[in-house]
């Protein structure tokens, strides 16, 4: 194949390239285990890598091509899957003591879709313990580290396969978005991500964090990519009772075309400004002035709704948290811890001292919280109201909707902060998501693209909102601006530690590129 | 403005089956509090706003059923195959108190 | 707080001061072939952890999906107990730890429960004749039964001193109807009756809808059963006590007499009834204390997210309305004047559970008079003696059909009948298996029984003589003599023919 390294290609030039024969799927494979075997010892993507596994994958699709069967967009691209999808034959640990060593009997819809069509899956990616948190660093296997400064954060709870995309350790990989855990790591590493509408992707097999939240997504780095891994998973599954069953959104076809003509833009008032850093702020203007030069129109639009979505959502999942995480419990599979000095000890004391031995502080803070907020007394006040809040926050998204086609703004407050920054103080990480959280609370889909660096070199997210099952519209705006953007830049955004280039030295707003 | 106390935490602990030491009771009270004084504000959201439906699901789906029709089970090997502890192709736990 | 247990007050004498207020909580595990919500197989027993997938072992992300035939099965034991029907209702997850519960939460309903305010109409045998009672529903809820614990070490079997559990999760997800009654207040003295009436009428309702197997020896069908006491002529509700592992229509009953008396014990000693749950002991008929309901049960409803909300439609309900077979009671009304059975006969069929088990038996050939007689003397006495439910004895209405046709066509008396029920229960085979092993067919060799009736006439020539006076009724002491000698195995219209025939 032509051009640099494997590793540096696009899923779709991968595909492109595979379906000519300038390849094999063994190659590509092969190329991203090697880089992963080099770089993530000091990146800490992935919980498991599935060397043998993905080859054999990898092996099957190219005799299958070769013997000339149809194959999908992406036969024999190799894709990482956060280790919160249930994999038959890896372990799925959630990033979590408590499911340490666990191997599923039974691989979730997603796996299952992109087993189904060709994808060799590299292992599983890093994530904060079951998903809760904005920096990775509540993983109980310790941190990912973002490959733009391994000293910072590459965001959470799916830093894992965000720092694995963008510092090319995989082409393409499946993360989580309960409050924007797909969109937020996207921001801080300059990849995409995209939280599907609810009930666009299955959640069969994802083990629970909230589960009127939830929702898989793709992460890459081009929203082409996206669309087409979007596709793989996406579409109706009976064992997921909220799975939407209607034909999927036309998302490859949207990314393909990245037309704004005339599309009306709204800039949603609440979600900017104050506590938004200046670098952030910048490069979300320039692109919203990049789209209008490109035919969009740009109207401002107000859901006040939003002020309150951080505390409602800060209610709602711990509370659905709560009870997912009471299967935990030492019976049947997962971590069986002993209290100390008890003779022959009961159940509920086995399962009381596992579940304080197998959670880390985040966790059990969650599960206390929503333990608080459904209990008796505090139902209306919190969770009740709560629910309520969500009601108004999917309002506010109905009007906004009625006077602009997509919503955007900037995806994270930040750029990607410094390991430990924000550890002892949750509610200063809770913020990180305070701009993603109200499409989790909705349902409606969202999808943040890297918009250039800030001033401190760091990528900055530019998201963009859809109507419920109008994804499609996220990846044509998307298309759209990632091409004004490339034009601009000369070329995508590369991390340091990609290697080619020792370092971004440019002035702000104009980094240096990778050409 | 609401509270959560060391004894409040020991009762939630309990009630989700958590352990905790004396040192996170004691850590986790404040952190509590704090988290709580921040969310309390949710209901600001609600004055004025008349009668609101709370959302328990995001998307309008009703009446989702599957047939009732038989689906391959697991084997108990496979059933098994993650339990700390089994016996007789049963999951073996400790002594369970309580009722009959 | 502990318990302490006073003295038992007589029921009768307790009824004199206090007023019992029932609850009754059923219930009753739905026959479907798969559970609520995966699609394994819902039934009962099994090889350990055979019937068990992802979803109903809780597994890290399984996710349930709703049986649409529970469902309706719901819907359709709501509208035959007169219920309304939800336009729109959720599930809800009941959150509490247990081993046996593969989530630690089970998913029920909570304040929108498919089926509310509905009623049924009991009957029971008052002194001046049957009175009926008409018992409220509360709500009929769908939810998912749990697994099944075995507890090894200390006594055997027994939770306390054991010293681990093995557990089974083919039961864990079957789906479970559970049928609430509002508050029952009755007669105290027929408050056992009435009870009893109730949970056999919800049984032969549902076995009537084809929705389940109700066989409360297996657990498909449960019953709770909570009282409280008040002091005659007051409104407020007492304490109560919630009564479990009520197994058997006859224990339904025993366990409301023995909680009105173990309450009045209480109240009339000054004390205060406990709110709990208790056991009941099919051994003793008595009741012992269970968990104590404390503030610190706090089951954390919320609506599943999950799930989608049920919202059955007008047209749907009517449709299922339409699928309502004849319910018991009018079916009784039908089989009472088919059969030609007198109020009286009809009630005690009914109050033995024996209405399906004479039907059956008349399918089978017989005539109802006699079905009747066979399933309400002697298969009640010994269904009574093993305290067992008559259709658990191991006999079919075909066989007790067949005995009948034996003794009919004269090849045995009701006396060696009895006898070959003894061997069918007994487990020795068919009717006609039994009456060849053991030999019990009438003699019908005419030498043998002529020689036995003329030793009889000799042996008893004044009765010979009055016979031929005239005065045939004398004739019963010779047939007795010759019966007896004949070790029961003739049949005595015969020996009458032969007897007056040499007579007369
Ligand atoms: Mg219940
Ligand atoms: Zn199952």
């Amino acid at each position: 194949m032509p051009g640099p390294e494997l590793t540096d290609h696009s899923a779709a030039e991968l595909s492109q390239a595979l379906a000519a024969g300038e390849t094999t799927s063994a190659e590509v494979t092969r190329a991203h285990l090697d880089r992963i075997a080099s770089l993530d010892g000091e990146l800490h993507a992935f919980l498991h890598v599935d060397a043998p596994g993905a080859l054999a994958a990898a092996e099957d699709v190219d005799r299958r091509r070769a013997a000339g069967e149809p194959l999908g967009a992406l036969a024999g691209v190799p894709v990482a899957v956060k280790d919160l999808l249930c994999t038959v034959g890896q372990p799925t640990t959630c990033g979590s003591r408590i499911l340490e060593g666990w191997v599923p009997p039974y691989d979730a819809t997603v796996v299952a879709r992109l087993r189904a069509a060709g994808l060799p899956i590299l292992g599983k990616t890093n994530l904060d313990e079951f998903a809760m948190g904005s920096s990775t660093e509540h993983s109980a296997y310790g941190p990912s580290r973002n490959p733009w400064d391994t000293a910072r954060t590459p965001g959470g709870s799916g830093g894992g396969s965000a720092a694995a995309v963008a510092a090319r350790l995989a082409p393409v990989a499946i993360g989580t978005d309960t409050g924007g855990s797909i969109r937020q790591p996207g921001a801080l590493t300059g990849t995409v991500g995209v939280k599907p509408t609810y009930g666009g992707v299955s959640r069969y097999g994802i083990v629970a964090m909230a589960s009127s939240l939830d929702q898989a997504g793709p992460v890459t780095r081009t929203v082409l990519d996206a669309a087409l891994l979007h596709e793989v998973i996406g579409g109706h599954d009976p064992m997921d009772s909220t799975s939407i069953d209607a034909p999927p959104p036309p998302v490859v076809e949207a990314a393909r075309r990245g037309d704004v003509t005339g599309l009306r833009i709204g800039v949603v008032k609440e979600l900017g400004g104050e506590g938004f850093q200046a670098g952030v702020r910048a490069r979300f203007e320039e692109a919203v002035g990049l789209l209008t030069e490109a035919g969009a129109q740009v109207v401002e639009v107000s859901c006040p709704s939003f002020a309150q979505a951080l505390a409602t959502y800060y209610l709602v999942m711990p509370s659905e948290v709560s009870s997912n995480l009471a299967r935990f419990d030492a019976m049947r599979y997962g971590l069986r811890a002993f209290p100390d000095g008890v003779e022959l000890p009961s159940a509920e004391q086995v399962m009381a001292a596992t579940r304080d031995a197998g959670f880390g502080d985040e966790v059990k803070r969650r599960i206390i919280l929503g333990t608080y907020a459904l209990s008796s007394g505090y139902y209306d006040a919190y969770y009740g109201s709560a629910q309520q809040v969500r009601s108004l926050v999917a309002r506010d998204f109905d009007r906004a909707f009625e006077q602009a086609d997509v919503l955007v703004s900037p995806t994270a407050p930040t750029t990607a902060f410094r390991m430990g920054e924000k550890l002892d103080d949750p509610l200063a990480m809770y913020l990180q998501d305070v701009a993603t959280i109200p499409a989790n609370l909705a349902g409606v889909p969202g999808l943040s693209l890297p918009a250039g660096l800030a001033e401190d070199g760091l990528p900055v997210g530019f998201q963009l909102l859809a109507p419920l099952q109008a994804d499609d519209r996220l990846y044509n705006a998307a298309a759209a601006l990632e091409r004004l953007l490339l034009d601009r830049w000369g070329g995508p955004l590369t991390p340091p530690l990609v290697g080619q280039v020792d370092s971004l030295v440019g002035p702000v707003g104009t980094p240096e590129v990778r050409a | 403005m609401p509270e959560i106390t060391r004894d409040e935490v020991a009762r939630l602990a309990g009630l989700a089956r958590i352990q905790l030491g004396d040192a996170e009771l004691d850590r986790l009270a404040p952190e509590l509090t704090k988290i709580l004084d921040a969310v309390a504000t949710v209901s600001q959201a609600l004055e004025g706003a008349g009668e609101v439906q709370p959302m328990s699901h995001p998307t309008p789906l009703r009446n989702v059923f599957r047939a009732d029709e038989l689906r391959p089970t697991l084997s108990p090997e496979q059933a098994l195959a993650g339990a700390p502890a089994s016996e007789g192709q049963r999951f073996l736990v400790p002594r369970i108190l309580g009722e009959e | 707080m502990t318990t302490v247990e006073v003295g038992l007050v007589p029921f009768e004498e307790a009824l004199t001061r206090y007023e019992p207020v029932m609850g009754l909580e059923v219930h009753v595990e739905l026959s479907t072939a798969t559970k609520m919500f995966c699609g394994c197989p819902a039934l009962f027993g099994g090889e350990p952890n055979t019937h068990v997938c992802p979803v109903c072992l809780g597994l890290p992300g399984s996710l349930p999906v709703v049986n649409g035939a529970a469902v309706e099965s719901a819907i359709r034991i709501g509208l035959a107990l007169n219920c309304r029907i939800a336009e729109v209702c959720r599930f809800a997850r009941k959150n509490y730890f247990y081993p046996d519960m593969p989530k630690n939460y089970q998913i029920s309903q909570y304040d929108e429960p498919i089926a509310f305010d509905g009623w049924t109409e009991v009957e029971v045998e008052g002194p001046d004749g049957p009175e009926r009672y008409r018992v409220e529903i509360e709500r009929a809820h769908m939810e998912e039964d749990t697994g099944k614990s075995l507890h090894v070490g200390g006594s055997t079997g027994r939770i306390h001193g054991a010293e681990y559990s093995l557990l089974d999760y083919n039961r864990a997800g079957i789906p479970l109807i559970e049928i609430v009654t509002r508050p029952i207040a009755v007669p105290g003295d027929r408050a056992p009756a009435v009870a009893r009436a109730y949970v056999q009428q919800l049984r032969d309702l549902v076995l009537a809808l084809g929705v389940s197997d109700a066989r409360m020896d297996q657990g498909s069908l449960r019953a709770d059963v909570n009282l409280s006491l008040r002091p005659v002529g007051t409104a407020a509700l007492g304490t109560r006590s919630e009564t479990k592992n009520v197994n058997s229509f006859r224990s339904v009953e025993r366990a409301v007499r023995f909680e009105v008396s173990r309450h009045a014990g209480i109240l009339d000693a000054g004390g205060r009834v406990v709110q709990e749950t208790r056991h009941f002991h099919e051994d003793t008929g008595t009741t012992s204390p269970g968990r104590e309901k404390s503030d610190a049960e706090d089951y954390r409803y919320f609506p599943d997210p999950d799930l989608a909300p049920v919202a059955p439609s007008r047209e749907w309900v009517d449709a299922l309305r339409a699928t309502l077979p004849e319910l018991p009671a009018e079916r009784r009304r039908r089989l009472q004047a088919e059969w030609g059975f007198s109020d009286l006969e009809m009630r005690d069929t009914a109050g033995a559970g024996a209405v399906d088990l004479v039907a059956a038996t008349v399918a089978a050939g017989s005539s109802a008079q006699t079905a009747r007689k066979w399933w309400l003397s002697e298969l009640a006495r010994r269904a009574n003696e093993q305290a067992v439910e008559l259709s658990a004895l191991k006999i079919t209405p075909e066989d007790v059909a067949r005995i009948q046709a034996l003794v009919d066509a004269g090849a045995i008396n009701d006396k060696l009948a009895r006898q070959v029920f003894d061997g069918v229960l007994a487990g020795e085979g068919s009717p006609d298996e039994v009456v060849a092993a053991r030999g019990l067919a009438v003699v019908s060799d005419e030498g043998a029984l002529t020689e036995a009736v003329d030793r009889a006439i000799e042996a008893n020539p004044d009765v010979a003589a009055k016979i031929r006076d005239g005065k045939v009724a004398a004739a019963g002491a010779l047939i007795g003599a010759v019966m007896k000698e004949m070790r029961g195995q003739a049949d005595a219209a015969r020996v009458r023919e032969l007897i007056l025939a040499r007579l007369t």
